[in-house]
Formats: structure tokens, C-alpha cells, sequence
């Protein structure tokens, strides 16, 4: 209790069942006040209860949430300077636009409300849309003035669940920029919920992954991506190549031998699990370089797919025993390989992780991939 | 022939209004009538003496006043208790709840004969005596039905995270309700007032069961006034009531179109 500061959210325990279903399974978690914190994870994984609970919305069957060192649990929604930017908006349809960002700055009898609510307007940009009623906006503007509504009331703690979900890519970046931009002015702690891990790693000081109620794993951004702890983890941040290996021995200089379908590799000694001997040998797409000499480590395959997206190549890559890997070339000027061609693929100890291989492979993968 | 299939819904459509209207200007007309005899039912002479003298035939004016007094209270009463009804119906579950969705169905299927008769029975055992607050009871009773059906509509259209929005954002429960859960049924609210307020003037059946020779409403007036041939006042005071009821529609509508223009 000692260490943490004054507006640090902190759930304890935090547990949600809907009659013999788990929503949310016990979660410990501390968000330092004033941090950008993004939810992550498939949907129906408890995000959005997560967040309700923090909002006063929903009771939790257990557990506790402090804002600082005070316990605000059992205290009404608005009771608590917490406020919410809702999956669904939620606008009050009888209310203008400026009314409705008006409607907390009321509540707290604010003389300045007008103002202050013009400016927010202005700043999600649509400072002339004031006197519209919602229904009259089009989604991306209906969900930017639901961040308006909310953001205005500058709360210990903003929940955003989901809130750039209905924007063009455009519009989508140029918010994105500006909601990190008045979380580092204005010093709010930000909880953002999001399905979108590109979102989560631009954005975010910190991102927790869930699945299934779980809180998989907790970490700043990079070493989500560089160290998941899971198959889950793996799968869900960005593309990984699993490859099923066996650790075999020491090689010195800090490395180990592993054998993958019959070649060896070498993998770097701490990042294996002390005495794991079947694992998930985790290589992402960009750590693989196409042709020989650019790393220690070498398999041999054919190119079964190739796909060119402007920065970037992307290919499958057949291994002898029948897996595709996916690797990923910058278009750096280097030669491009073409379908059917033979070819090497090198990475450096060090550039991989190790997970267990009782874990299902496939955790986390996102069966509908949608890219902008 | 093309003209004709063109226009067919319109002509459709005025035949159907007239049909419904054409009672109506017959009462307004006849009320500009100065009938010889007892009855009102052949057109004479133009005049404007029933207009200027309404309250002329005796006991019309008191018996006009008792209705529009027992309308105003019992809609007023079957309006509060039938939202919070409609409101316990819509949004919570309780085990009283279709029990409760059934007894409030009742008053509506029951025939107005057996209905006026039992509540008779049922204030003469408990002692409550015939007349105005008697009357005012059973219209309450059957208006709350009606009430917690417009009520109930509106309510089920409601999102229940516009009150949990303005619980979010430091509104009070008061205040939700006040400002947004209020608003937002209030269309309903009001349909159900009005339904109310006429379903009470109107009704003679129920009303006839339990009045006293001194709580004689207007529909029990006009009934009476028919035998010995009823005085043109009575058409009067039907086209006022008409032309209210128009006004009540028309300003409505024309409020609720204002608001979506100024939206705009
Ligand atoms: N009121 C409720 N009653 C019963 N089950 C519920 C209720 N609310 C949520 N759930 C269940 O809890 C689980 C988590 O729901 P939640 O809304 O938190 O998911 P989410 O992570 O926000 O998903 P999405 O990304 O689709 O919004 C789901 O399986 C859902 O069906
Ligand atoms: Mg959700």
C-alpha cells in the first residue's frame, strides 16, 4: 500500500459472474495515475464488464476498486469521478450535441460549462455541430462527441471502451494522436478498451491482454511484443512463427542447442524457462531475413505466397516438414523473391521467445483478419 | 381511367375522414340551429343563442363541471400510478410480474356492465357512498390500464444506458429521471393522459352504476337530456370539446416538428 500514488486506480481481486458464468475472472492491477492503460483482447472477453465495474455500473461479485486509498466499491456511478465514453455512445437523443457535452459540467453546477463544452467540441472537431441533435450525426461523429461529452468533465479516471471504433482510418490516426496528446496535457488516466493491438501499442504507456475473462499478461507495449508469456499473447500482438522444437544442450556463449524438425538451431539462454525441454520456438515475421548469411540461425523453404503492400513484402515461406512461416521484407531495395523460389531464412539467437509447447499453438489467433 | 388508379388513396382516405367527421359536423352545425319543439333534429334558422348562453338549460353546466373535475383527478391519479407501473413492468423483473401484466389487462377485457356493478357491490360493503368520489375511484381504476399500456410502449423503447450515461456523468438518480428518463417517455406519458382524461369524461356505464342523483356527470346529463329531446347547448358544448381535442393533436404535432426543424 505504501508505494503507490495518490490517484493510482487499483483493483483488488476483482471478480464478475453472471449467474454460473464467469465474466471476469479475479483481477489484480494497479494503473498509476496519470498513465495511458490499454485493455486488450478478443471479443467477450470481459473487457467491457471490466470497465463497468470501474464506472460503478456493474456490482462486482468480489473484489475491491480504489482510486488512490480511497475504497469506491460500493459508491454510486455518480458518485465517482469516473466517466465513461460508451461502446454504443449512448447520447441523450432529446439533447443537442452541446447539450449533451454540456450534461456533466451541470451536474457540478460549473458556471462555465458553455465554454468549456464549445471546446471540447472544437477540439474532436465539430465545434459547429453544437445545436444538431444526435441522431442527425453520422457514427464517427456521434462516437467523437460521446469522447467529448466525457473527456470535458476531466475525471480522475476516463473510460474509453472502444472509442475510435467507428472511424475511418484517416480520422481514426489524426484522434488517436489526439486523445495521447490531451492525456499527456491534462494528466487523466486513460483506460482505453480496444480490439485493435496497433491501437494499444502506438497508444498506450502499458497494455493488458485478456482472454477470457483472464488477464493474460501485463507489460509496456515492447515487451508484450518481445516476451509474450503466452501462445495466446503471441498470437494476438502481431503475426508469430511457432516452431516446435526440442532443446538439446549447451552450445557456450550463453546459448543453447535446439533441434527443429531435424535442424539445429541455437537459441539465447535466457530466454528459455528454466528446465523446459518441448517448446513453442516464437520467431515474428520481421525478425526473419530472406537469404543466406543475415543471421546465425538457417532454414531452407520455397516461397508459396508473396504479397507486395508498398513498405513492405510480405511471404509465405513452405518448410520441408509443411509449415508456411511468414516473413515480412522491408522494401529496402533488396531483391524480391518470386513464388516457387528456393530460399534461406536467417535470425539471430536472441531475436526469439520460448513458450511451452503444452500450449495450444493457435491461442489467439484471429481467425477474421481486418486490415486498413 | 390511370387518373382515377392515381388517386384512388386520396379518395380513399377523404371517404374514411368523412365517414369519421361527418357525425361531428352534424353536432357542429346543429349547433347553430334554433329548433322549434323538443328536438334538435331538424334545421330551421341560423343562430348564435345557444353559443352565447351555454349554461342556459339547467343542471348542464354542473354536470359539465363534475365530469372535466372527475377527468382532470382521475387522469391525473391513473397517469402517476399507471408510469411508475409501466416503469416497475418494463424494467424490472419480479416475480409478481406477469400476474401483474395480467391484472392490469383485466379492466380492459372486462365488460363495463359487470365491471360497474361489481364496483357497486363492492362500495356499498365497504361503505364508501355513491357519487363523486365513487366515480372517481372506478375511472381511476380502468384509466390506470390504459395509462400503463401507452406508458409501457414508450418504455420498452427506452435504452437503459442513457440512464446509466447520465448516472456516469454525476447525475443523481433525481436528476436522471428528471432530465433524461422523463423526457424521453414523456410522449408516451402524455398519450396516455389524454387517453385517460376522455376514457373518464366519456364513460356512462360505469358512471351510472355508481352515481348519486347529485353527482349527475355530462355524459348521464346528455343521456337524460335525449329522452325529453336534448337542448342545442349540449351540441355546443360537444364542438367545444372537439375542437379542444383537435387543438390538443394539432399543437402536439406542430411541437414536436418545430423541435426536429430547430434540430436541424
Ligand atoms: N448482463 C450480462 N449478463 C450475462 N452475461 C453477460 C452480461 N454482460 C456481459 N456478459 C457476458 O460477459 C462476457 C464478457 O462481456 P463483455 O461485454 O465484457 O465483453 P467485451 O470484452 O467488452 O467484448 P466486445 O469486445 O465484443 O465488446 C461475454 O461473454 C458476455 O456474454
Ligand atoms: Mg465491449
Amino acid at each position: 500500500m505504501a508505494q503507490h500514488g495518490p490517484g493510482d486506480l487499483e483493483l483488488i481481486g476483482l471478480t464478475k459472474s453472471f449467474d454460473d458464468f464467469t465474466a471476469v475472472e479475479p483481477m489484480d492491477l494497479t494503473i498509476p495515475q496519470g498513465s495511458f492503460f490499454a485493455l486488450l483482447g478478443p471479443s467477450g472477453c470481459g473487457k467491457t464488464t471490466t470497465l463497468r465495474m470501474v464506472a460503478g455500473l456493474e456490482q462486482p461479485t468480489a473484489g475491491q476498486i480504489l482510486i488512490g486509498d480511497t475504497d469506491i466499491t460500493n459508491t454510486r456511478p455518480h458518485q465517482r469521478n469516473v466517466n465513461t465514453v460508451f461502446q454504443s455512445y449512448a447520447l441523450f437523443p432529446h439533447m443537442s450535441v452541446m447539450d449533451n457535452v454540456q450534461f456533466g459540467l451541470r451536474r457540478r453546477g460549473d458556471k462555465d460549462a458553455k465554454r468549456k463544452a464549445q471546446e471540447a467540441l472544437d477540439l474532436v472537431e465539430l465545434g459547429h455541430a453544437g445545436r444538431r441533435k444526435p441522431n442527425q450525426l453520422s457514427g464517427g461523429m456521434q462516437q467523437r462527441v460521446a469522447l467529448a461529452r466525457a473527456l470535458v468533465n476531466r475525471p480522475d479516471v476516463l473510460l474509453l471502451d472502444e472509442p475510435l471504433g467507428a472511424l475511418d482510418l484517416k480520422l481514426r490516426r489524426q484522434m488517436q494522436i489526439e486523445l495521447k496528446r490531451i492525456q499527456q496535457e491534462v494528466g487523466l488516466t486513460f483506460i482505453h478498451v480496444t480490439h485493435d493491438q496497433e491501437e494499444a501499442m502506438t497508444m498506450a504507456d502499458s497494455i493488458a491482454v485478456m482472454n477470457a475473462g483472464r488477464m493474460e499478461q501485463l507489460g509496456d507495449p515492447a515487451a508484450l511484443y518481445e516476451n509474450p508469456s503466452s501462445t495466446f499473447v503471441a498470437n494476438f500482438l502481431g503475426q508469430s512463427n511457432l516452431l516446435a522444437a526440442h532443446i538439446t544442450g549447451t552450445a557456450g556463449d550463453g546459448r543453447l542447442t535446439a533441434d527443429v524438425h531435424g535442424h539445429e538451431v541455437l537459441v539465447d539462454a535466457g530466454r528459455v524457462p528454466a528446465g523446459l525441454r518441448d517448446v513453442w520456438l516464437g520467431v515474428r515475421p520481421e525478425k526473419l531475413a530472406l537469404g543466406e548469411g543475415n543471421g546465425v540461425n538457417e532454414l531452407k523453404g520455397t516461397v508459396s505466397d508473396a504479397s507486395f503492400s508498398g513498405v513492405a513484402t510480405q511471404y509465405l515461406v513452405r518448410m520441408p516438414w509443411g509449415m508456411d512461416l511468414t516473413v515480412v521484407q522491408q522494401n529496402d531495395g533488396s531483391a524480391r523473391a518470386r513464388l516457387g523460389d528456393a530460399v534461406t531464412l536467417s535470425w539471430d539467437p536472441g531475436h526469439e521467445f520460448v513458450l511451452d509447447s503444452a500450449q495450444d499453438e493457435d491461442a489467439g489467433v484471429e481467425h477474421v483478419v481486418v486490415d486498413g | 381511367m390511370a387518373w382515377l388508379r392515381r388517386h384512388l388513396l386520396l379518395f380513399a382516405a377523404v371517404a374514411v375522414l368523412l365517414y369519421m367527421l361527418l357525425p361531428n359536423v352534424v353536432v357542429a352545425v346543429f349547433s347553430f340551429n334554433d329548433p322549434v319543439g323538443r328536438y334538435n333534429y331538424t334545421w330551421t334558422e341560423f343562430s348564435t343563442r345557444a353559443w352565447t348562453n351555454p349554461c342556459g338549460p339547467q343542471g348542464l353546466c354542473d354536470a359539465l363541471g363534475l365530469s372535466l373535475r372527475i377527468g382532470l383527478i382521475a387522469s391525473l391519479v391513473a397517469t402517476v400510478l399507471g408510469t411508475m407501473i409501466a416503469f416497475a413492468l418494463g424494467r424490472y423483473r419480479f416475480r409478481a410480474r406477469s400476474g401483474t401484466n395480467l391484472l392490469i389487462f383485466m379492466p380492459m377485457a372486462t365488460p363495463e356492465v359487470v365491471m360497474g356493478s361489481s364496483l357497486l357491490t363492492l362500495f356499498l360493503m365497504m361503505g364508501v357512498p355513491s357519487g363523486g368520489l365513487a366515480i372517481t375511484i372506478a375511472h381511476i381504476m380502468f384509466c390506470v390500464s390504459f395509462v400503463v399500456v401507452a406508458v409501457k410502449a414508450r418504455v420498452a423503447t427506452l435504452d437503459p444506458r442513457l440512464e446509466e450515461a447520465a448516472a456516469d456523468l454525476g447525475a443523481n438518480p433525481t436528476q436522471t429521471f428528471l432530465r433524461v428518463t422523463f423526457p424521453l417517455a414523456a410522449p408516451g406519458i402524455l398519450a396516455g393522459a389524454l387517453l385517460a382524461f376522455s376514457l373518464s369524461f366519456d364513460d356512462y356505464i360505469i358512471t351510472n352504476f355508481n352515481a348519486s342523483p347529485s353527482s349527475i356527470t355530462f355524459p348521464m346529463y346528455v343521456w337524460g337530456a335525449a329522452q325529453r329531446g336534448a337542448p342545442v347547448q349540449v351540441n355546443v358544448i360537444g364542438t367545444v370539446m372537439f375542437i379542444a381535442a383537435l387543438a390538443i393533436v394539432l399543437v402536439s404535432q406542430l411541437l414536436t416538428s418545430r423541435r426536429q426543424r430547430a434540430a436541424a
